[in-house]
């Protein structure tokens, strides 16, 4: 199974960027699409309808959705394994901007707009750096000298990230992002880790374990399933 | 070195094929792109811009020299060979004139200590109302955002290949961007309304329902008429600057010979 984590600020068009993917690859391989958000999402639903496409939505409540994504991923990837994704889209809501939900195996993606503010790309360094793929939206909005100064903004804070531009709505010079799917390796859940430390916090993996799943943690956590309050303050 | 791009026909809004089998554009030629608002006159120069690779709404498909782009060819602004001008008078930057020049040139991989000061002096004689560099390029005017946008596509963007998407339309002195441009040997396409403008190129593509519906080339009777109503812009253009300046308007003004 292939893995794709696509995270950015809210807004930014994560899932309409998503739809793209779904539409380039949905007749080859089956596709399953996770969303972690905080206190609401829709996309689950959106997507389910629009293309009958395995779908699941969680809420990371109180906890940052990148940092809610660690514990949950363990449990989301079995859920894609065992329904025969071949692959899997995890969208974030990436919230904190101080965690990065990117993993050592499979793509992780940024998605950051053209309007968002010529400084954005500084405040998200954990994001950006640790992303291999960044995704500029909303290039139809702004002039090219405009893109490419936000380009280069990006490039001062990651220099080797593979940067792409696009109108989100109509999928528009994806082709370079299709062979990066395509040609990505399936994940083995084994050894899957975190890409960066999280930052300071109250739980196991705020203190710096990098392993996937919740056997693996205590503190505060939860799981895919399940209400939130069952699963906080698990161990010790 | 670029010497030429060709585009590959693509399909109009309703997934017909375009007529044409190629077109070919060589260095030093001037083209323009007529056709009713909404028919794709700006697709067809992003296509252009995008080096599009059949991922763009049109599906058309465009080559450089006669080969397909690199990836890093389109995805590099250092190593895309072109500049193109939209019909956006807005920036968004938070970043002050000077800072966004400089940071473009680092982008375009120009290292010229004089790029900020040259481009800015180059905007200054699109508009009226002087750019300084300490300005904040969101405060711009839609006019000066774009006088702006064509000074740093002209030096910073520096590139073989120059898109403009209605520049008629942007408040600025048509005249002068004409005679930059028209002194220069690259491949120059004018997305425009104006008849000065559109006769003055050596082709004309006319665009329908998203796709070029006909391609035609400049005959002797429209380079004639062309020159006869450069004179007549021209004459316009000084009854519109004195009035902007606060002028009456006299009777020798009026009176010039419009036959
Ligand atoms: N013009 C333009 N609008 C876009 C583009 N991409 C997304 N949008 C619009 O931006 C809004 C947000 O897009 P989404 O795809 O829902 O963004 P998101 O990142 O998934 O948002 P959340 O999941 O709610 O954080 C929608 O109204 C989209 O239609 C683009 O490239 N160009
Ligand atoms: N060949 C095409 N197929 C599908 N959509 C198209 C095509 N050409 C243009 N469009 C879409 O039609 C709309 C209007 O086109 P645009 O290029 O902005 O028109 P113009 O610049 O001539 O006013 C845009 O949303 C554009 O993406
Ligand atoms: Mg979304
Ligand atoms: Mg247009
Ligand atoms: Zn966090
Ligand atoms: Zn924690």
């Amino acid at each position: 199974m292939k893995l794709l984590v696509i995270a950015g600020p809210p807004s930014v068009g994560k899932t309409s960027l998503t739809k793209q993917i779904i539409k380039r690859f949905q007749k080859e391989i089956k596709i399953a699409y996770l969303k972690i958000d905080v206190v609401k999402a829709f996309e689950d639903i959106e997507l389910r309808k629009e293309f009958h496409i395995l779908t699941k939505k969680v809420y990371s409540g109180d906890l940052c959705p990148d940092h809610a994504g660690v514990m949950i991923m363990g449990d989301a990837i079995e859920w894609a394994e065992s329904n025969n994704t071949d692959l899997f889209i995890i969208e974030s809501a990436g919230l904190c901007l101080r965690c990065s939900p990117y993993l050592n195996q499979g793509l992780g993606l940024i998605v950051l707009s053209s309007i968002a503010g010529i400084h954005a790309p500084e405040k998200m360094g954990a994001m950006v750096s640790l992303a291999d793929i960044a995704v500029v939206t909303k290039i139809d909005l702004i002039s090219q000298a405009e893109r490419e100064v936000l380009i280069q903004k990006i490039k001062e804070v990651h220099q080797n990230i593979i940067l792409l531009e696009t109108n989100a709505l109509q999928g528009t010079s994806l082709q370079r992002l299709y062979d990066l799917i395509e040609k990505s390796a399936p994940i083995n859940k084994e050894t899957l880790l975190l890409k960066g430390s999280p930052p300071l916090g109250t739980c196991t993996i705020c203190v710096g374990k990098k392993e996937i799943g919740w056997k693996h943690h205590f503190g505060v956590v939860k799981k895919l399933d399940g209400l939130a309050a069952d699963y906080l303050y698990r161990g010790e | 070195m670029i010497k030429e791009i060709t585009i590959l026909p693509g399909k109009d809004k309703n997934e017909n094929k375009e007529i044409f089998d190629q077109i070919t554009l060589k260095a030093g030629e001037t083209i323009s792109i007529v056709g009713p608002t909404g028919s794709g006159k700006t697709a067809f120069i992003t296509d252009i811009e995008l080096l599009a690779q059949g991922d763009t709404s049109t599906g058309r498909y465009i080559l450089i020299n006669g080969e397909s782009p690199t990836d890093e060819r389109r995805y590099d602004p250092a190593q895309k060979p072109i500049a193109m001008i939209t019909q956006n008078t807005k920036c968004f930057a938070d970043l002050s004139v000077e800072e966004f020049f400089n940071i473009h040139a680092r982008a375009r991989k120009i290292n010229k200590k004089q790029i900020v000061t040259d481009t800015l002096e180059l905007a200054n004689k699109f508009t009226g109302e002087k750019i300084k560099p300490h300005h904040k390029v969101t405060i711009l005017s839609g006019g000066q955002t774009r006088s702006l946008l064509i000074a740093d596509a002209l030096l910073i963007g520096a590139a073989p290949i120059i898109l403009l998407d209605e520049i008629e339309n942007a408040g600025i002195f048509k005249q002068e961007v004409i005679e930059i441009i028209r002194s220069t040997s690259k491949i120059i396409i004018f997305v425009t309304h104006d008849p000065v403008i559109a006769l003055l190129t050596k082709k004309r593509l006319i665009m329908g329902n998203g796709a070029v519906k006909k391609i035609l080339c400049q005959n002797e009777a429209e380079s004639g008429a062309a020159q006869n109503l450069l004179k007549f812009d021209q004459k316009m253009g000084v009854i519109r600057e004195n009035l902007r300046a606060g002028y009456e308007i006299t009777q020798e003004l009026v009176s010039a010979n419009f036959a």
